[in-house]
């Protein structure tokens, strides 16, 4: 099918920047100072990790990365000296947010190709359902919600976490625009008259087609997961944690061993770090193209 | 060869559209049922772990319902009538409140200014977007944990840089005002970027010949800002006053990390910085209450809370808004 569509870039928004003229050096210079109060705590979670504890209390403190980063990384993951698997809590991770991201991708390419291309009764209604969804404050529901988990024994478990976050209205909802903005409606009566039914026609047509959305939707859904922590925290324990819940449980102990919660810290951070680092634009792009259409 | 299938007379090597035709009856099924099909899981799912649970929250906080005790017994408004005579939830409802105004409002007016000055022609732009989302990509388990050392009161760095000012050693956790200073540098530092971007991506939408007739007119830069600018986003505004006002009120995360005794969900010694999420989770989960009926009626207090502050936003930024276009 390679006569679908071009879709439109979600990546690369043509930007206007034109009205104010250039910018002028003094706007450098406060963007300058921004970018580095944004990066500034992360380079100091690397300070902190790299250096021996007792380091924490020399005047002036030191402001540069000690030699320890590795050492202090050896004794996050050292179950003998902490008392949680950080092994099992990267594994969970990634496994709740990769299952959520996939699921979320693969509801909501569906459902906003229906909303998108197909008609049936009652679809304004329900897409405005959808959007209303985003203003429920659902997290309020914990209390029942940790009854259900008691019931479907999924205490403790990574069900527990995985299933309440299946489908996102924000992924219906950014899949809907993309797929009405571009996958032209010629193909899909085309294919219906070569006969594919409704879910070929999604399969061979629609997903080719919005690639570059789910890729953005899939992306982000995989970091809102990775960072979550007031349910995970709530259903599951510090004996099968996700990243989020271990580091909290680093950080519980009595003593405050700044180095080591910083550098458990440091690597919960790095991997989505790696991920913004290489594909910052398209999240980028992502973000603003979904801002404008809400 | 005198049994030839329509597949084997294809000529090698052509692709042809395979041409599976369904019954009629059931493609007009396909055509009129299966939209239905392919928007139900969304519907589903969020009932069961969504709505459903929201729903059933405010039947439970009419009972005395615990976790360790199997029977629960229907109490009526009992659990709101205790509530509003418990001066640690207004206590809590005062600190949410503080907590949430001195947050939201220099987080909305540093992305305001941030968004304006990414809207210019600039050499490394894309670079620039990054740096401002950044914090975002960090959990906020890491924003908490990072910033709790640096305001720490011994080795803290801002109390370091302080200390050339004249102040010395100030106990950002233990003082009621101080720590509501550090909880809120920690959520704008996590969200201004993003809302920068957002207002960014609607302020690329303004056609230019607003601003080029605001320029006729002898209006500055910075009047254009505020006369052109400013009222045409204002739907944005207002959306994202609305979502801060909803994250906001839940906040929980940085204060709960913020503790020194972590687990517990007290918010302090002098329960100076408990939100109304934390009491809620003290009452359920922290210190083996389960009380579950009473955090109930708490979940729903709070959600009456979201709705009415959203309503009352929603208004006033309607207001002030109109007004000056």
């Amino acid at each position: 099918m390679s006569a679908v569509a071009q879709p439109v870039r979600i990546g690369r928004r043509r930007s206007v920047g034109r009205r104010f003229g250039s910018a002028g050096p003094l706007t450098y210079v406060f963007l300058l100072v921004v970018a580095a109060a944004s990066a500034f705590p992360l380079y100091w979670s690397l300070v902190v990790a790299s250096q021996d504890n007792s380091a924490i209390a020399d005047y002036p403190p030191s402001v540069t990365p000690g030699h320890q980063l590795f050492h202090n990384i050896g004794r996050v993951f050292n179950s003998g000296e902490v008392n949680i698997d950080f092994w099992t809590a990267l594994a969970n991770s990634a496994i709740v947010a990769g299952v959520v991201a996939f699921s979320v991708v693969l509801f909501s390419a569906l459902a906003g190709f229906a909303f998108a291309k197909l008609s049936f009764r009652g679809s304004k209604a329900l897409m405005l359902t959808v959007v209303a969804t985003m203003l429920v404050p659902v997290q309020l529901g914990i209390i029942p919600l940790y009854i259900e988990m008691i019931h479907l024994g999924w205490l403790n478990r990574l069900p527990a976490v995985i299933a309440p976050n299946l489908v996102s209205a924000f992924g219906v909802f950014l899949m809907r625009q993309y797929i009405a903005g571009s996958v032209p409606n010629e193909l899909i009566d085309a294919s219906r008259v070569d006969g594919c039914h409704t879910l070929r026609v999604f399969w061979h047509v629609v997903l080719p087609a919005v690639r570059p959305a789910a890729a953005v939707l899939g992306l982000l859904t995989f970091m809102m997961t990775w960072n979550d922590f007031f349910w995970p925290l709530i259903v599951l324990t510090p004996g099968n944690p996700t990243v989020q819940v271990a580091v909290s449980t680093l950080a519980s102990g009595y003593v405050q061993d700044y180095a080591l919660v910083l550098a458990g810290t440091f690597v919960s951070i790095l991997p989505l770090l790696f991920v913004f680092l290489a594909l910052g634009r398209q999240i980028i792009g992502g973000i603003m193209k979904g801002a404008v259409k809400a | 060869m005198t049994v030839s299938t329509g597949e084997a007379s294809a000529a090698p090597g052509a692709v042809r559209p395979r041409r599976r035709f369904l019954p009629r009856w059931m493609r007009r099924l396909d055509v009129k049922v299966s939209p239905y099909a392919y928007v139900a899981p969304f519907f589903l799912i969020f009932l069961a772990f969504g709505l459903f649970p929201l729903g059933y929250t405010a039947y439970v906080s009419l009972t005395d319902r615990n976790l360790l005790n199997p029977v629960s017994s229907f109490v009526g408004l009992g659990n709101y009538t205790e509530l509003l005579h418990d001066s640690y939830f207004w206590n809590a409802v005062e600190n949410t409140l503080a907590i949430w105004v001195i947050s939201t409002v220099p987080q909305l007016l540093i992305a305001l200014g941030l968004a304006h000055l990414l809207n210019t022609k600039l050499r490394a732009r894309t670079l620039f977007r990054m740096s401002v989302l950044l914090p975002q990509v960090t959990s906020l388990v890491a924003v908490a944990l990072i910033f709790t050392q640096l305001f720490s009161r011994d080795y803290g760095l801002v109390n370091y840089v302080l200390g050339h000012v004249g102040m010395h050693n100030v106990d950002w956790e233990a003082g009621r005002l101080s720590s509501w200073i550090a909880l809120s540098v920690m959520v704008t530092w996590r969200w201004a970027g993003y809302n920068a971007l957002i207002y960014l991506a609607a302020m690329q939408g303004i056609p230019d010949e607003l601003y080029e007739a605001a320029a006729i007119d002898g209006a500055r830069p910075f009047r254009q800002f505020l006369h052109v600018t400013v009222p045409m986003i204002r739907p944005t505004i207002i959306f994202t006053v609305i979502i801060s006002t909803i994250g906001g009120l839940q906040l929980f995360t940085e204060p709960y990390l913020f503790q020194p005794l972590k687990g517990s969900a007290q918010g302090g010694s002098g329960r100076q910085y408990q939100t109304v999420a934390m009491y809620l989770y003290e009452k359920a989960f922290g210190s083996s209450q389960f009380k579950f009926g009473y955090a109930a009626a708490i979940a729903w207090c709070l959600f009456l809370l979201i709705a009415v502050i959203s309503l009352v936003n929603f208004l006033v930024v309607r207001r002030i808004r109109s007004a000056d276009t």
